[in-house]
């Protein structure tokens, strides 16, 4: 079940996603988060963020929409309250990286990156309204703000894409090029819902981003593009609510999988992912997890039924 | 708070698009205050959980009573479920009204529609202390009218409708000045703009409300549900920090 990535010993390819499951505290009172192959905290900013009006949720047919708008202690605040808490934990942490501009995108790298194991740099949060997807969806701009992270960095940058462009190998590639030393993909596809009787968006941000089973098929898609385009690994996610899903991520070129919206239906979902997993593994005849990566772009057995 | 499939042993409708959940699992044992919640898991097609208020609990028969309204497609396809089935809960949830730690001689509750399950709860738990309970409920119309019989065990109550179909023709503020004893302390749940219609009109005496909002992960860590609060922290999160909060804690907008 170990995976080996920059700066990532997993013992097992499932983390939480960033921004569902806060810095851990919550979750732990449901299962040990050693169990875990790593975790992916909140976002952090320069200063402390009060996020966005509520309602900041809504449903969505096999998703949801979410709003809340980076709401964060502020980077000095995680380092000092939240981190020591998943320090306790056996597994490295990954730090999400966000900001309005380039120098605080570097501010909060420089600080937060003696702390933990990897940076996901988060160049797509569709819903604030300065900064971040801007980054994301302009190649250039996220090479330059990747080039800078990846400088101020202590340790490895993945840089989080947006779904929300026309052409993502082209942006996988800029960031790639800028020095990133992994990809985490996809971010929620931007959305919005109507209120019959108001009359108005459900969401006060009136657009959110749309996550759940009702991305995977994009999400698996463009990871599929990707992993042809680009030598870096790639932590994927959208959509994943099973250990089967969790596979297809991996055919498709995924190295590790992040769990997002799914901690909301079941807050035990990633460690009964990571139960399954070993018999999942076993049912689709793979001996160890690596063997999964990229599947897809290798197989050469006409039909699965052929497969020794 | 921990995750539990329990027993559906009563559903049944009691008002308009109102309806009485009764679940029974282990989860009872764990509710301490009135005012918690849990979050009801409607089916796997759903991505967010239904915080529901808990309305009454019975800890010999393992049970809790919830009373829902029909908001739309989740809680319609809530309305489905058979008594015998089983249904995924996470809970109890929150912190709720305070009851032991309140000085309280003589009680005011204030409920509006769906935010009125929530009280009985807390009206028969400071009776049981022996604190003198009034209840003003507010209802949009005779048809949504529930809970006034168990409500009027426990003390008097005043009812109000927005149409005057049943009670006194209007909010639930106007009865304030009509309660003949004098009350020190309310506590009170509905919507966001009966909260701080009832705040504003008893901000000389000691308040306790109880919010609503939609809710995320519903335990703390996706901060969905939030409230700008006066302290430097500046917020409060709903599901975990309230629903109930004092009064002067939290800002109503």
């Amino acid at each position: 079940m170990k995976v080996t990535l920059p700066g990532l010993d997993l013992k097992n390819p499932i983390m939480p996603a960033s921004g569902c499951f806060g810095f851990g505290k919550e979750f732990a009172q449901f299962y040990d988060l050693s169990e875990l192959g790593a975790v992916i905290m909140k976002a952090a900013t320069q200063e402390q963020r009060f996020g966005n009006g509520t309602p900041r949720v809504a449903e969505a047919s096999s998703g949801m929409l979410n709003a809340i708008g980076l709401q964060n202690p502020g980077v000095d605040n995680i380092i000092e309250r939240e981190i020591p808490f998943l320090q306790t934990k056996d597994i490295p942490i990954i730090a999400n990286v966000a900001g309005s501009t380039i120098e605080e995108y570097v501010k909060v790298a420089i600080k937060i990156s003696r702390h933990v194991h990897a940076l996901e740099l988060n160049i797509s949060c569709p819903n604030v309204k300065e900064g971040g997807v801007q980054f994301g969806t302009d190649p250039e701009l996220a090479a330059r703000v990747t080039r800078q992270v990846v400088e101020a960095s202590a340790v490895p940058v993945y840089v989080k894409l947006s779904p929300n462009v026309t052409d993502i190998v082209a942006i996988a590639k800029a960031v790639e090029g800028a020095g990133a030393s992994g990809l985490s993909m996809i971010n929620t596809l931007t959305g919005m819902r109507i209120n019959l009787q108001t009359r108005k968006p459900i969401i006060a941000n009136q657009i959110g981003g749309l996550s759940g089973a009702a991305i995977k098929p994009v999400a698996i898609r463009m990871i599929h593009q990707v992993y042809t385009a680009v030598n870096i690994p790639i932590i994927g996610m959208g959509g994943v609510e099973t250990a089967d899903d969790v596979i297809e991520f991996m055919l498709a070129g995924a190295s590790a999988v992040a769990i997002g919206s799914a901690n909301f239906k079941n807050p035990l979902i990633c460690k009964e992912i990571i139960d399954q997993l070993p018999h999942t593994l076993e049912r689709y005849g793979f001996s160890t997890i690596t063997e999964v990566i990229g599947g897809a772009h290798h197989e050469t057995v006409t039909a699965g039924l052929l497969r020794p | 708070m921990k995750r539990e499939w329990m027993k559906i042993v009563d559903h049944k409708e009691i008002a308009r698009d109102t309806y009485r959940l009764v679940l029974q699992g282990d989860i009872v044992s764990d509710v301490t205050d009135p005012g918690q919640f849990v979050h009801v898991q409607v089916s796997q097609d759903y991505y967010l959980r239904r915080p529901v208020s808990i309305s009454d609990i019975n800890p010999e028969e393992r049970t809790m009573t919830l009373l829902y309204k029909v908001m739309g497609q989740g809680t319609d396809a809530l309305t489905r479920k058979a008594v015998g089935e089983k249904i995924d809960v996470l809970g109890p949830g929150g912190q709720g009204f305070p009851v032991e730690s309140v000085g309280t001689k003589h009680a005011l509750l204030v409920g509006g529609g769906i935010g009125v399950p929530p009280l009985h709860y807390l009206a028969k738990r400071l009776r049981d202390r022996g604190v003198k309970v009034t209840s003003i409920l507010g209802f949009q119309s005779k048809a949504d009218v529930f809970l006034i019989e168990e409500f009027k065990e426990l003390g008097n109550v005043h009812v109000t409708t927005n149409d005057g179909s049943t009670g006194h023709h209007g909010l639930v503020t106007d009865l304030f000045f009509e309660i003949d004893e004098p009350f020190d302390t309310y506590f009170t749940c509905g919507p966001t703009v009966m909260l701080k219609a009832v705040s504003e009109h008893l901000s000389h005496i000691p308040g306790y409300i109880s919010m609503e909002e939609r809710m995320g992960c519903g335990i703390g860590a996706c901060f969905a549900c939030v409230v700008p609060a006066h302290d430097e922290k500046g917020y409060r999160r709903i599901c975990c920090d309230g629903p109930v909060f004092e009064a002067s804690e939290v800002m109503l907008t």
